[in-house]
């Protein structure tokens, strides 16, 4: 048989199974070696919440998506080309994920009547030979027993050669898309380093699968994506919780403070403290708190002492820091408060994605309690943005929120980083020790920006309180005078407010900077936005698209920006919370778009609501200047 | 090599001498603030005390940070002509091991009391004294909550009237001793306000011991919950009712030192030294037994209707024992990771992969 070459711009592939089948470790491995290949990615993991939920069963089916290509790939994909499914669960769970037209690579093995009926068929049925399929190309092969077949000479346990199986899949799809194995190969020698004949099987199996593709002469077609056309430069590829991770390391070299990081475990933020403990010879202390208070307390107090104190967590936890948090603000302390947003509310969806805490950062807290609030756009610009939450809470003496999400944390895209020498040293002194007892030490006293100085135990002369109770400016005595708390509110409100003048303007990412439509975003909906706001000029529309990565307070020119406008559109995944904010600072009639399912913006379903406010609203025509 | 951060450049360049930490006198750590506690409140001789202390520990002034939550105690570091936090309520010890941890050298004491430590931050009072974290803890205990105005705490006896319990307290109290060696605490002793020569002995050792030093000072609320302590205070009955420990020593209380405890097994009897017993006979305080110190931690009857105590109230070191502490451990943690890998930012961003676009 014949096998065509065909050149593919772009190809979404999914790997569903259940969580025990290693879809995850698959999608990563075929994710690193496209990566290696040079074509540009985005990646969308999606798992249970519990670790092991009931074996064939839909809740228990775990998912990777990966679309690659070589052009400019900014989201996961909406739907797949491919549909790999370890069993019937997984192609229940995700078949409405696949494109019509699309392949499937079904395990037959998982199709067996008690995997049917742990996936809920009903008595009798079986996709693989009813017409469920009939608008798809169907590839059914025995996964499990080619892989105990391939291992029969070997001595392993049954479960360790059941274990092997995902790595048939992934050796038949490198066949598919031409990708070589030495990658893999490598990593799982290193992995398994311990147990060779572990490592051994795991690359016979790859071997098998990739060989399978070649001789079984079912498959008629292989394919080929180019590289794409990525700027020049060294990369490596990134998912959001790690390269926030980066960037807070960048922050504490940059600033040479030790960092002393504050948290208590929950998804999806946990990676960031797995990831940072490791890092201690960077002079990071990691400290895995009682709960997410005393997580956040004990950051107050090392910031208290000079250091970097920073804390994470996801919106429950957030809820819980709330008071701490306040006290952050009354001190005037350096704190970065990372909030990997998940859906809410309570326990919501702890393993779905959500952007449901932008008003909690803004006005979540009890009293008058502004902070500053910041969040990146992609996975690789969490670095940029932690680094940057470090900074403004370091050199402004100011507790920072920094929302990224379940989407950004566990996905992953290409990443040209920076080298050390690229970044800006962050700028911070202490307060300086003074001999004799001349006036007593002020510390509230600020400079132009409202910021007071950093005055930290261990320095002689400058012995001095702070509290939570409301205090007179400059001395730092408590004070319950009336119009000393008005002055007090005021002052910490222009001091969160002082920090637009360091921080960027705000810069239309596409489009014209004036127009009928501007689609305005923040954090993790940038690729989807990006992606439907190109799709929609090519179409013809005039249509503009500007990205929030700095939320309070907002750039400078942000309302000038947004005035060159007619509407003014704000998507976002929760119930309307930007548009709302920015209804209120602005007063315009900004219109939301609202996606509230775990999931990112598809970019068709982001196309079709956008046409439908354009279509529906009757946009006026725009007065021009003349 | 050690990693140069810009607080150790700090430190090095601002160091005092010990010579002139010796030279303070306790006028030097009275803040400039007025002190608003109720006149005759107990707090005053603790602050006085803890004023006392202070030049005796051979600590500069600026390494010395108290930190407290709230209540009415926790007003206490704005006394203090020192570095010092009132935090929020109940957090204190969790500020206070972030503190610790990240600047070791310091002298970190926590001030807090039944309401803060024992009820809404339980939780981080026990987890403080299991990880062993070098700070000291001042809980003062006055079984009721003072700046709310009145409602029973978490340490009021069984059937106490307060305004939320008007007709008695239900909840069976904490015994703040026993709490504190069920959570591994290295260092558990009691003192009292209106004892301040023992209670100053007490803070003494509380600072020297290395590890989380738990100590509890009954003190009186003298507006809503007057003499709650007052048969272990009152000059009269305090002989009676009172045993001072002290290591290595018997058991011995009562006006004549004509009473003791001893031990049948497990079992602690009070006796009367005339004849029968003699001090021979009984139990010799050893600060280093857990058992005991758990025995002792229960002499805890408490009078009713008038009726002495079974037991006479121990004050003094319960227990003091050595384990290593959670900021040494940290910090030998972090040196090791330190002196076995180079910092290299550049190395880190690269990570394990990397490709060239061309
Ligand atoms: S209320 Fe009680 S504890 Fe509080 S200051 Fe007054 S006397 Fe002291």
């Amino acid at each position: 048989m014949d096998i065509k070459n065909q050149v593919c711009e772009e190809v979404t592939i999914r790997f569903a199974g259940d969580s025990g089948d290693g879809m995850q470790l698959t999608g990563s491995l075929f994710t690193n070696t496209t990566a290696l290949l040079g074509n540009d990615l985005r990646t969308l993991p999606e798992f249970p919440a519990e670790i092991r939920a009931p074996a064939g069963t839909v809740p228990g089916v775990s998912s990777f998506q990966l679309h690659f290509g070589s052009k400019e790939i900014m989201t996961p994909g909406d739907v797949c080309d491919v549909l790999v499914v370890m069993n019937s669960a997984a192609l229940k769970a995700n078949l409405s994920l696949l494109k019509k037209g699309g392949l499937i690579i079904a395990n037959t093995a998982g199709f067996d009547k008690r995997n049917l009926k742990l996936a809920k068929y009903p008595e009798g049925a079986n996709p693989l030979e009813d017409d469920t399929l009939s608008s798809y190309t169907v590839y059914e092969m025995d996964i499990s027993k080619m892989t105990k077949e391939a291992l029969s000479d070997m001595d392993l346990s049954y479960k360790d050669v059941d274990r092997c199986k995902n790595m048939f899949v992934l050796g038949l799809l490198y066949w598919m898309y031409n990708r070589p194995m030495d990658s893999t190969i490598q990593f799982l020698n290193k992995k398994f380093g311990k147990k060779p004949d572990v490592a051994a099987a795991n690359i016979k199996v790859l071997k098998t699968g990739y060989h399978f593709g070649e001789t079984a002469e079912i498959f008629s077609s292989r394919y080929t994506v180019e590289e794409a056309d990525l700027e020049p430069g060294t990369y490596r590829n990134i998912t959001g919780n790690e390269s926030t991770v980066l960037g807070l390391v960048a922050a504490t070299k940059k600033s040479k403070l030790p960092l002393f990081f504050g948290s208590y475990p929950i998804t999806p933020a946990s990676d960031i403290l797995h990831g940072l403990s490791r890092y201690k010879n960077f002079g990071i202390t990691t400290f895995q708190a009682e709960d997410e208070i005393a997580a956040v307390s004990s950051a107050i107090g090392a910031a208290f002492g000079g250091s970097l104190g920073v804390t994470s967590s996801s919106g429950p936890g957030i809820a819980l820091k709330g008071e701490a948090i306040g006290l952050a603000v009354m001190l005037e302390l350096p704190l970065v408060v990372l909030n990997i947003q998940r859906a809410g509310p309570s326990t919501g969806m702890p393993t779905k994605t959500e952007q449901a805490d932008l008003l909690q950062a803004f006005y979540g807290r009890n009293g008058e309690s502004p902070m500053v609030v910041v969040a990146p756009s992609t996975p690789a610009d969490c670095f940029q943005m932690a680094f940057e939450a470090s900074r403004i809470a370091l050199e402004h003496m100011i507790p920072v929120m920094y929302l990224s999400d379940g989407y950004l944390a566990n996905g992953s895209e290409p990443w040209k980083f920076p080298q050390e020498k690229d970044l800006k040293n962050i700028e911070v002194g202490f307060e300086s020790p003074r001999e004799g007892s001349e006036e007593p030490f002020l510390p509230y006293v600020r400079d132009e920006r409202h910021v007071r100085s950093w005055a930290i135990p261990g320095t002689k002369g400058i012995e001095h309180r702070v509290g939570g109770l409301e205090k007179e400016d400059e001395t730092g005595d408590v004070s319950y005078d009336p119009d000393n708390h008005q002055k007090m509110v005021k002052v910490r409100e222009a001091k969160r407010d002082k920090v637009a003048d360091f921080i960027p303007r705000q810069e239309i990412d596409q489009g014209n900077d004036q127009g009928d439509i501007l689609i305005l975003g923040w954090g993790s909906t940038y690729g989807s936005i990006r992606t439907a706001v190109a799709e929609l000029r090519k179409d013809g529309h005039d249509i503009s698209h500007a990205h929030l990565r700095y939320l309070s307070p907002f750039p400078r020119n942000l309302e000038a920006l947004l005035s060159g406008f007619d509407k003014v559109i704000v998507p976002e995944i929760n119930n309307g919370q930007l548009v709302r904010v920015i209804r209120d600072h602005f007063m315009i009639a900004a219109e939301p778009i609202n996606k509230i399912k775990g999931r990112p913006f598809g970019v068709a379903e982001l196309k079709e609501d956008i046409l439908n406010i354009i279509s529906d609203k009757q946009i006026p025509a725009r007065t021009k200047a003349s | 090599m050690p990693l140069e951060t810009k607080i150790d450049d700090f430190i090095n360049s601002n160091g005092n001498t010990e010579e002139e930490a010796v030279s303070y006198s306790s006028k030097d750590f009275s803040s400039d603030q007025d002190v608003r506690w109720c006149p005759g409140c107990g707090d005053y001789t603790i602050l006085k005390q803890i004023q006392n202390v202070m030049p005796d520990l051979g600590v500069p002034k600026k390494d010395i940070v108290f930190i407290s939550g709230i209540g009415c105690a926790a007003r206490f570091p704005y006394y203090m002509d020192t570095f010092g936090m009132h935090s929020i309520h109940g957090r204190a010890p969790a500020i206070a091991t972030g503190l610790k941890v990240s600047r070791p050298e310091l002298s970190v004491w926590i001030i807090t009391g039944d309401g803060d430590s024992l009820s809404i931050g339980a939780n981080h009072f026990v987890q403080l004294l299991r990880r062993n974290v070098n700070v000291n803890l001042m809980l003062f205990n006055n079984q009721i909550y003072g700046l709310t105005k009145g409602q029973y705490s978490p340490t009021a006896p069984e059937g106490t009237i307060s305004k939320s319990t008007p007709f008695g307290s239900i909840d069976h109290p904490f015994n703040p001793l026993s709490l504190s060696l069920g959570a591994d605490g290295t260092f558990v002793a009691r003192a009292m306000d209106r004892d301040p020569r023992h209670l100053k002995k007490m803070l003494n050792r509380a600072h020297e011991h290395q590890g989380a030093s738990m100590l509890e000072i009954y003190q009186n609320c003298i507006v809503f919950n007057d003499g709650a302590f007052e048969l272990f205070t009152d000059k009269k009955s305090r002989p009676r009712e009172t045993i001072y420990l002290e290591d290595g020593e018997p058991l011995v209380f009562g006006k004549d030192k004509d009473k003791g405890v001893r031990l049948d097994g497990l079992i602690p009897q009070v006796v009367e030294l005339n004849g029968e017993y003699s001090k021979d006979d009984l139990w010799i305080h050893d600060e280093t037994d857990t058992t005991k110190a758990n025995l002792l931690s229960r002499f805890f009857e408490h009078p009713q209707n008038g009726e002495h105590l079974k037991f006479p109230r121990p004050f003094g070191v319960l227990y003091a024992v050595d384990r290593p502490t959670y900021d040494e451990g940290v910090l030998a943690q972090n040196e090791y990771a330190i002196s076995k890998r180079e910092a290299n930012l550049d190395t880190l961003l690269a990570g394990p992969e990397t490709w060239d676009v061309k």
